[in-house]
């Protein structure tokens, strides 16, 4: 397999894009891309764009074709591939891209992503996002998506003992980080008391510990590292790109509130980077809800199971702290466009690397982790870089 | 959802019948056709199950879906069944406040939805305190 490297990468402002469209808005995040790789659209071999649900709030299928056809590619007949893994389809379609050049099979790849969540009502978008759970067993009965992670968060809480104080903090940290992010979809900063006084949304999840119904696109470009300088003095090179599966329904996991396929994912990105979780300079993790955060710290195997609301709060995962988490503000803060939540990821983590994240930079980055979910926990991907 | 989607499993959730696989003695509910652990080697059969089990964890949704938005806030539940199974249901109580974790219950045939005044409706199995 080849090395590979991200030499490109392009965001949109994420939030309620009244005016923009679906299209759009990919297109504008893959314009950025190519501008930043310093490259020829011409040069892009072949195409891979996440997205979840189209087909519900746009009413669009076929995404992979009318991407490349409104950014120019279509008349090169470039090969475009819609990925899907709700949550984590921006995930897929990053270690497709990875894969793709790694085989040799092409040079240089674009990896998109995009959703276009609020063209629809609120309770239009919390059905649809409930099909990234079991439809028939879990959707059916009205269950919602956060109330799936409220109820791993009342689990966890169970067993663990860790505060709600705790599980507040880790708004708390995002938010602060997405007041540092120009693109994030909420720049202000809360306090513990935003999150314990806003309305129940699943109990014991509240509005402040639930990740917002965002539109937004993101891209980046791959290319082999061989010819990586041809486009960029700073490439960051992906060290591991892992996927893992799990059962779709929450009811049927061998524990509740540990995720098994971030495990798994995570131990095969390790191995194969062959580097130790205390290389880790920075990682965004999936936060669709605060639970989600805590869960992801230990699972991905940063510290023992129970302990991430204790290091929350007493910063270790904070901006300066020991292993800043979530720098972009993460799902929660900077917003989560599901299809383009896996992609925005390894945007953060590449600007972080390439020292260029302005006011949120984490010193001296040399190695970043992503970590994108899908469901509850039955797709998840995780990805390991550094600057070379 | 669709009512020839809903009808195909309907004896399934009104009667709580779940298959088991006889080669390794497994429950499951919702019916599988295929047992995960034995896979081909796996003999499946129907079972109804007795309908007690306990809670394992739970929630109360107040944001809702169009359908569910008349009913909120609403209890559901993760529910480990007594043959050892877990399944995703609601909990009927009077008071939301009175639900916790292990507490006894067992399943009662409800109705579960309703598409606006003139669609369809659909039953299935909620649980109540044993
Ligand atoms: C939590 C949720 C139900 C709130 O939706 P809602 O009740 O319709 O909220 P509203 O749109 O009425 O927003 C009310 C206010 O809170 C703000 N707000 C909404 N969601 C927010 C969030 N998650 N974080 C911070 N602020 C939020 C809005 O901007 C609005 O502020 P304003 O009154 O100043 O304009 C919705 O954001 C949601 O479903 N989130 C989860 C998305 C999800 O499941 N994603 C997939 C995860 S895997
Ligand atoms: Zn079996």
């Amino acid at each position: 397999m080849r090395d590979v490297a991200v030499v490109g990468v392009g965001l949109t402002k994420f939030g309620e894009r009244w005016g923009d469209s679906f299209r759009e808005m990919c297109v504008e995040a893959g314009v950025k891309a190519i501008d930043d790789a310093g490259m020829d659209g011409d040069d892009i071999q072949e195409m891979f764009v996440g997205n979840m649900s189209g087909g519900r709030f746009v009413l669009q299928e076929h995404i992979g074709a009318l991407i490349a056809d409104y950014s120019g590619l279509a008349t090169n007949h470039i090969p475009a591939t819609r990925t899907e893994a709700a949550c984590a389809s921006g995930g897929l379609a990053f270690r497709q891209a990875v894969n793709c050049i790694a085989s040799g099979a092409q040079d240089i790849v674009i990896a998109a992503g995009v959703e276009k969540m609020t063209d629809v009502s609120g309770g239009e978008t919390t059905d649809a996002l409930a099909g990234a759970a079991d439809r028939e067993w879990e959707g059916m009965y009205g269950v919602t998506f956060p109330s799936l992670y409220a109820m791993m968060a009342r689990d966890y809480m169970n067993r663990y003992g860790m505060t709600r104080e705790e599980l507040a903090q880790v708004a708390v940290k995002n938010h602060y980080n997405g007041a540092r992010n120009p693109i994030a979809q909420y720049q202000k900063e809360i306090t513990i008391d935003t999150v314990l006084n806003s309305t129940l949304v699943a109990d014991p999840l509240r509005l402040m510990d639930c990740s917002p119904v965002t539109d937004g696109a993101a891209a980046v470009i791959l290319c082999s590292l061989d010819r990586a300088k041809e486009f960029t003095d700073c490439p960051v090179k992906v060290l591991a790109s892992t996927q893992a599966s799990d059962t779709i329904s929450l009811h049927d996991r061998r524990d509740i509130s540990t995720l098994d396929a971030t495990v798994a994912a995570a131990n095969r990105a390790f191995d194969i980077a062959k580097i130790e979780r205390k290389d880790v300079d920075l990682v965004e993790v999936h936060d669709c809800f605060t639970i989600a955060e805590i869960c992801a710290i230990e699972d991905m195997g940063f510290c023992k199971k129970g302990e991430a609301g204790k290091l929350t709060a007493e910063g270790y995962t904070a901006l300066d702290g020991k292993l800043p988490v979530n720098t972009s503000g993460g799902l929660k803060a900077c917003g989560h466009p599901v299809g383009a939540t896996g992609i925005k990821q390894v945007c953060e983590v590449v600007t972080q690397l390439r020292g260029e994240a302005g006011k949120r930079q984490v010193d001296g980055a040399e190695i970043g982790m992503t970590h994108n979910v899908g469901g509850t926990g039955a797709t998840v991907v995780t990805s390991i870089f550094r600057r070379v | 959802m669709s009512v020839p989607r809903f009808w195909r499993k309907q004896t399934n959730r009104y009667n709580l019948i779940g298959t088991k696989c006889e080669t390794c003695g497994t429950y499951y509910f919702p019916p599988r056709s295929l047992c995960p652990k034995c896979r081909r080697e796996g003999k499946i059969v129907d079972y109804k199950f007795k309908g007690t089990g306990k809670i394992v964890t739970f929630s109360v949704v107040r944001t809702a879906s169009d359908k569910f938005d008349l009913q909120t806030p609403f209890v559901v539940a993760i529910i480990e069944l007594d043959e050892g199974t877990r399944l995703t249901a609601p909990v009927i109580c009077s008071d939301i406040n009175e639900v916790y974790i292990g507490m006894r219950v067992k399943s009662t045939f409800r109705k579960i939805s309703a598409d606006g005044d003139s669609g369809i409706i659909v039953y299935g199995t909620k649980f109540i305190r044993e």
